[in-house]
């Protein structure tokens, strides 16, 4: 299993509008090569953030420090025209809300094809890839569809068309911002079974950005779980989602209500996400956990490894059970 | 989209029947007529009565204006008793000088405007946006006379590189032109400079990025075209005013255009021509406002669908 892409001690600093802070504090992960990695966590925990910090598409003002290692180079320290080769080419973007991310007054090919007709390639030639690039997300009738504009099409058709664009360029590594938020649940699990079946087929890997754990627990192979913009625990999907080593973890994992049993949602999670702006000292979790001791308000938990392949960075990984 | 056009082309015939029917009563609210402005201060009563007969000025209002439309709905605007011949032929020949500095202001509004209006917008906030909109608001905030009076001090009077009045070659048409452009380029920069500033914050932006554009590439295949809708709209209703602005512009720089004409044929009671005159100028801001629509609805498809219905 080798590391595609390599996220060390990554550190975002915002300054102005929205507040001023370190709102990613060394945040490290890894997406290994025809693998689906998956970020966890609360709105506002650093997941799209830390992702997008990859391709360099952070707010104005923001300053990064750490290493993002991509094909033995640090994606961070990379100059503006490496970062413009890498976006698309090398690495897809998937957003959230397909009708906000697609431009309202281009047809869907044109915006699809549009990476490859920047790259010189013939007018024709970009045709017959678009409509190829449809089929393979499963957009039925490529052919009629390739000429419509995406208020014309449904939201799961317009997040098909997001994923054929994302895959235009032929890049090695998709980074899926909450791919299936603004989707119905039928739809959204269309879509995971699509990128699961990309991931398979074609080899790409993929860093899944997601708040739910249900769609984690379908398609993630790795999961990181963060916490006011640092890593709260990481390791492989079905282990940390099943035995958690973090009591952030488990109290996600708890409120996954079982759809099947009428059981009330076993733990609630008390309490407001700590603001990545003004985190508490020591553990940014403990004024909601259930087994914080003083150590814990005072002590940054670093992460470590609490049983092999899985880290926690909790000072009582070894008592969390669920 | 032939229901659409047929239903602008009713509401514009009764713009046109407004318009018409408001110029022929605010001018016929101005003290004195044809007849008294064409015989001077000295002349008889009976003389005056007479001419005032000839002309049919001696009907009630309402026979008079029920006339009127009769003639304008058969296109016929009448004789200018000032020129002597059809009111609409002394029109139309001055019509091309105006159209000429119509439309070399609003190439300078556009190629200027957006150029300002992108640049401000891609980075609102920054020095180069404040130092727009402080140079923009300036400009709108002058009267365009003064600026084309000091146009003329500079450029014809000091540095003698331009003619200061007259019309009939390129060099006396870029002083006019500049002077009218001026509040009209504010204008574009504005509007564009807020649209690009909005467009910049969608999320489809980023989508462009994360394709590996550059920030050239971004503003002008994915944002530009997105912010233009409100410029097209107001572009197409201010050519309008521009032909109106004309007027003010035109007589400062004796420009031989339809400005001139309407304003003296104001100050002669020459209904006729100022009755002609008005009826161009209404329908050429009707056809505009049509244009700009048909160009937005081209721009934005999602327009389009509104209109077929």
């Amino acid at each position: 299993m080798t590391d595609l892409l390599q996220v060390e001690d990554l550190e975002v600093a915002l300054a102005g509008g929205g507040g001023e802070g370190t709102v990613i504090d060394s945040v490290s992960f890894s997406v290994a090569a025809a693998r689906t990695t998956g970020l966890i966590g609360e709105s506002g925990s650093g997941k799209t953030m830390s992702s997008m910090s990859i391709v360099g598409l952070l707010p104005a003002g923001a300053k990064t420090s750490g290493r993002i290692a991509w094909k033995s180079e640090n994606l961070l320290d990379a100059p503006a025209r490496r970062l413009r080769q890498v976006r698309g080419h090398e690495i897809g973007v998937i957003f959230q809300d397909p009708l906000a991310a697609l431009n309202p007054i281009q047809t869907i090919g044109r915006q699809v094809g549009e990476i490859l007709r920047r790259g010189g390639m013939r007018r024709q030639e970009v045709r017959t890839k678009v409509l190829q690039l449809l089929d393979r997300v499963g957009i039925p009738d490529p052919e009629q569809r390739i000429d419509v504009y995406p208020h014309e099409m449904s939201g799961g058709m317009r997040q098909r068309v997001m994923i054929a664009m994302a895959l235009a360029g032929g890049p090695q590594l998709i980074i899926a911002d909450e791919p299936t938020t603004a989707l119905d649940v039928t739809t959204q699990a269309r879509i995971l079974k699509l990128l699961a079946d990309l991931r398979e087929q074609e080899g790409v890997a993929m860093l899944l950005v997601s708040h739910d754990l249900r769609v984690m627990a379908h398609v993630a192979d790795d999961v990181v779980v963060m916490y006011a913009g640092r890593v709260a625990e990481r390791g492989p999907a079905r282990e940390v989602l099943d035995k958690p080593r973090h009591p952030y973890t488990r109290a996600l994992a708890n409120n996954v209500p079982a759809v099947s049993t009428k059981t009330a949602i076993a733990e609630p999670l008390q309490g407001a996400p700590a603001n990545p702006f003004d985190r508490p000292a020591g553990c940014a979790f403990h004024p909601r956990c259930p087994i914080a001791r003083e150590r814990c308000r005072t002590e940054v938990p670093q992460l470590r490894e609490a049983e092999p392949g899985r880290f926690s960075a909790c000072h009582y990984a070894s008592e969390v059970s669920s | 989209m032939i229901h659409y056009l047929a239903k602008r082309l009713a509401i514009g015939l009764l713009t046109i029947w407004g318009v018409v029917s408001a110029v022929f009563v605010v001018i016929r609210l101005a003290p004195g007529d044809q007849a008294t402005v064409a015989l001077g201060p000295g002349a008889k009563a009976e003389e005056i009565a007479a001419l005032r007969h000839s002309l049919g000025l001696d009907e009630s209002l309402v026979v008079q204006y029920f006339s009127y439309l009769g003639d304008v709905a058969t296109l016929d605007f009448g004789q200018s008793y000032r020129y002597g011949r059809p009111a609409m032929q002394a029109v139309l020949e001055r019509f091309p000088a105006t159209i000429e500095l119509t439309i070399a202001a609003t190439v300078i509004a556009i190629l200027v405007g957006l150029v300002l209006g992108v640049v401000a917008g891609h980075r609102p906030g920054s020095l180069v946006d404040q130092a727009v909109s402080t140079f923009t608001l300036g400009l709108q905030a002058v009267p365009p006379f003064w600026i084309g009076i000091m146009l003329i001090l500079l450029f014809a009077l000091q540095a003698k590189m331009l003619p200061s009045a007259g019309g009939g070659s390129f060099p006396h048409l870029v002083l006019p032109a500049i002077t009218l452009s001026i509040p009209f380029t504010a204008l574009v920069a504005r509007m564009t400079r807020s649209g690009v500033a909005e467009t910049m914050t969608e999320a489809f932006v980023q989508t462009a990025r994360s394709k590996g554009l550059t920030e050239t590439q971004v503003l002008g295949g994915h944002v530009l075209k997105n912010s233009l809708i409100p410029v097209v709209t107001v572009v197409g209703l201010q050519i309008g005013t521009l032909l109106g602005g004309a007027v003010v512009i035109e007589t400062v720089f004796a420009w031989p255009g339809l400005g001139q004409l309407l304003v003296s044929a104001v100050g002669n009671r020459d209904y006729a021509v100022v009755q002609g005159a008005t009826f161009l100028i209404a329908i050429c801001v009707i056809v505009l406002n049509l244009a700009a629509d048909l160009v937005n609805a081209k721009l934005d498809p999602r327009i389009r669908v509104e209109a077929r219905r």
